[in-house]
């Protein structure tokens, strides 16, 4: 067993009301540039819809994730190294900017400048790549908000598999779910095993997968490879960019922007220790809907005496350990199992997980009366199909799904009856697998949501594995910075500060 | 004068812009190496880009290949092996005459798209577009030679070539001499070749060197990052909540190892 620790997300999406706030916070500190115009780090889907970049989860059209070998080995469903790199020159799985969307701007200094015309002046679109007018802007990165556009294009949605799709186009039927997808910082990511180059990697002390700038030479399997479509070309720098979790914050014990920022307070941030000598093995699983339960049984107990030995064994800091057993996301995904997996069919094992959402119950407008089971609705009779939700977070099995929206909806009847009726009915609780003082914990961390129990985020010990004297005068950020001992030069050794004596003592 | 040319274009030319490549592509690539890709455009127009791309590829790296090995091996070698100089001469015509038209039809097509292509244009530097000419251009003139080496296909102007080649690599003075007397469009074929050198090292070029090649042997999928510097014992060694210690040689550095898995 080799314990490391991770600080994975869960979104509450019973809670998001969709409003993109976490997308323009991140968009205005990390893609306001040129050749990231049209990337969104992090963006909010209307669902059923086929999303951003469009048909996104097709992945026989992407060839996205990894794909499960006759002999039960997996490889990237782009192929096996030869494979990939004879896909060099050009990839035939790669998105063109138009499946996102083309940028632009609109023509705001002309409604300043007009000269006195005979119509209002207008500020038309113009195209950020070319510079010219657009005469129409056919697509956009929110094009589907609020179920935009017919049903006949969003029902392409591939979430719809195995659901008679047809009545939810009816306006009596429809349904509306958000999504807000950023990068799942996967335990077994394909972008990284697809690079060419090994720029991609995952961080040691936090599971932050980050592209090296300096070592990304732009061969763009990344982009092929991550079935969430989730890493970007900038196509001024020719470099691949994706979302960097916030890392410059969760070092210092801060929540991502796109957290922070939350109105809905739908985000969690805590430490998750897993057992990394059983990733591959987790991800090898035969059936598809056993992905979810492997990667349950990777995430270890961080109350276990023998699991905190070992993990700090591996070195990993004791205020991290600390953190894990208050983690509100080991909280929901294991103890509660009311998180789940995006799309765990992909084999990346991800680590930004989701709350489903609770919706109307539909037969109760039809028929006048709620369909109960054992006194409580039923989770079968809600507006968004269950297989639509089990399709998006279990691989197709509704039975975890049902399982969690009924401990949703057991929270509700309890606390109501506890703060209304003054009654405390742990039948309720027994219903569901959970006891009354369980609810309560869930009560106060999902419906609550203080901050201090959103986020329980440890700040990086990176004294333990750095030695701070040679670190003086760093600059911190910046690509071509020369700080002492940082870059290796190709000239041997390393890189002079200016001003500085070359030599060093030897320690 | 011409002669004084010749020597300066066949003689010099060759040094300077192999020493330009090389050293120039060093400086950049320990200086910028952000600024070290291929600078795809595929994303931006897929159009004539899978048909283009993958032909000039191809179609460059067998000519790259057999110019290469036909100029640089030792005519000694060819003989020592009993090959003929009229075969090799035939070899190089068909093989340079097959992968030079597919590299031309494909260094077409990508030319096409970057000059009338609205996007690629617009998101092209100058030098991307004066590279491209310049290859297209190379395609071209080292496709017409095939129409004076069918004057000799016996080898005779090819040996001298390599004679030439032979003699810059072993820093044999006067090896100009040898391709005093070739056609024009010969000598046009080497300075635009060399020039193409000398440009390398501005331009996205520098993307021939990094061929992901070692990807093919790299062990296992994933790779992670941890920040403990080389030489530092292993943290469960550490006395808890101690600063590390060091003790392999002088070095402190806070340079990352990476652990395949």
């Amino acid at each position: 067993m080799k314990i490391r620790a991770q600080i994975p997300m869960v979104l509450n999406l019973d809670k998001c009301i969709g409003c993109h706030t976490c997308s323009i916070t991140c968009k205005n500190v990390w893609t306001n540039r040129e050749g990231v115009e049209y990337a969104w780090f992090n963006n909010v889907e209307s669902k059923p819809g086929i999303g951003y970049p469009k048909d996104w989860e097709n992945q026989e059209r992407w060839n996205g994730g990894w794909h499960r070998r006759a002999n039960g080995r997996i490889e990237p469903k782009l192929g096996s190294k030869w494979r990939i790199l004879s896909k060099i020159f050009a990839n035939p799985s790669l998105p063109e900017i138009d499946d996102f969307y083309e940028p632009y701007t609109f023509d705001y200094e002309w409604l300043h400048k007009a000269p006195e015309l005979k119509a209002q002046p207008t500020a038309r679109p113009r195209s950020l790549l070319t510079g010219e007018h657009l005469t129409k802007i056919e697509w956009s990165g929110n094009w589907e908000d609020m179920l935009g556009g017919e049903f006949a294009k969003r029902s392409e949605d591939y979430n719809f598999a195995g659901v008679e799709k047809e009545i939810y186009g009816e306006f009596e039927k429809t349904f509306l779910m958000y999504l807000p997808r950023l990068c799942e910082h996967c335990l077994n990511p394909t972008c990284l095993a697809a690079c060419p180059s090994g720029a991609i990697y995952k961080r040691d002390e936090d599971g932050i997968v980050l592209i090296d700038q300096e070592k990304c030479r732009g061969w763009r399997m990344c982009v092929s490879a991550c079935p969430y479509k989730k890493i970007y070309y900038n196509w001024a720098s020719g470099k691949s960019e994706k979302c960097i979790f916030c890392y410059p914050r969760i070092e210092t014990g801060q929540p991502t922007v796109c957290s922070e920022t939350c109105v809905g307070r739908i985000r969690y941030l805590g430490v998750v220790l897993y057992d990394a000598d059983r990733v591959e093995e987790a991800a090898s699983v035969e059936d598809p809907k056993d992905l979810y339960p492997a990667q349950l049984s990777l995430f270890l107990d961080p109350h276990d005496p023998e699991v905190q030995a070992q993990a700090r064994r591996d070195g990993i800091p004791e205020a991290w350990i600390q953190a894990a057993m208050r983690s509100p996301v080991y909280k929901m995904a294991v103890d509660w199992k009311i998180a789940f997996p995006l799309h765990p069919e992909y084999r990346t094992l991800p680590m930004v997980w989701y709350v489903p959402p609770l919706s109307p119950i539909q037969s109760a407008a039809e028929a006048g009366k709620i369909a109960e089971r054992d006194g409580m609705p039923d989770v079968r009779s809600l507006r968004i199909p269950l297989k639509y939700l089990a399709n998006l977070l279990t691989a197709g099995d509704e039975a975890p799904i049902a399982q969690g929206l009924e401990r949703m909806l057991a929270m509700r009847a309890y606390m109501r009856g506890k703060r209304v009726h003054g009654v405390e009915d742990e039948s309720i609780a027994e219903r569901v697998g959970l006891t009354g003082a369980t609810i309560d914990e869930m009560y106060r961390i999902m419906a609550l949501a203080a901050y201090e129990d959103r986020y329980v985020i440890p700040t990086t010990h990176r004294e333990f594995e750095e030695d701070a004297y040679v670190l003086r005068g760093a600059g911190g950020f910046g690509f071509r910075e020369v700080t002492e001992g940082r870059t290796p030069s190709l000239f041997g050794g390393k890189k002079a500060q200016p001003g500085k004596p070359v030599k060093r003592e030897a320690m | 004068m011409n002669e004084f040319i010749h020597y300066l274009l066949f003689g010099w030319y060759p040094y300077l812009a192999v020493t330009v490549m090389i050293v120039g592509s060093i400086l950049r690539f320990d200086t910028n190496q952000y600024s070290w890709r291929s600078q795809s455009s595929q994303f931006l127009r897929r159009k004539q880009m899978m048909i283009g791309s993958n032909m000039f590829h191809l179609g460059i790296l067998v000519l790259l290949g057999g110019h290469f090995v036909g100029l640089l091996t030792p005519i000694e070698v060819f003989d020592y092996f009993g090959v003929q100089h009229q075969w090799k001469q035939v070899l190089a015509l068909v093989a340079g005459g097959i992968a030079g038209v597919v590299a031309f039809i494909g260094c077409t097509l990508l030319l096409h798209r970057r000059l009338f292509d609205a996007r690629i244009r617009r998101s092209s530097a100058t030098l991307d577009i004066v590279v491209l000419v310049l290859i297209w251009l190379q395609i071209v003139l080292g496709l017409s030679t095939t129409y004076w080496t069918l004057q000799h296909v016996d080898g005779r102007e090819m040996v001298n070539f390599m004679a030439w080649a032979n003699g810059l690599l072993t820093l044999q003075p006067g090896s100009s001499d040898y391709i005093v007397q070739t056609h024009i469009v010969y000598k046009l074929h080497i300075v635009l070749g060399l020039t193409l050198f000398l440009l390398t090292p501005f331009t996205r070029l520098v993307h021939v060197f990094s061929a992901p090649i070692w990807y093919l042997f790299r062990p296992g999928y994933q790779i992670v990052r941890t920040r403990r510097g080389k030489g530092a014992p292993a943290r469960a060694s550490q006395p808890f909540g101690g600063a590390p210690a060091y003790t392999a040689g002088p070095a402190t550095e806070r340079a990352f190892t990476e652990e395949v898995q």
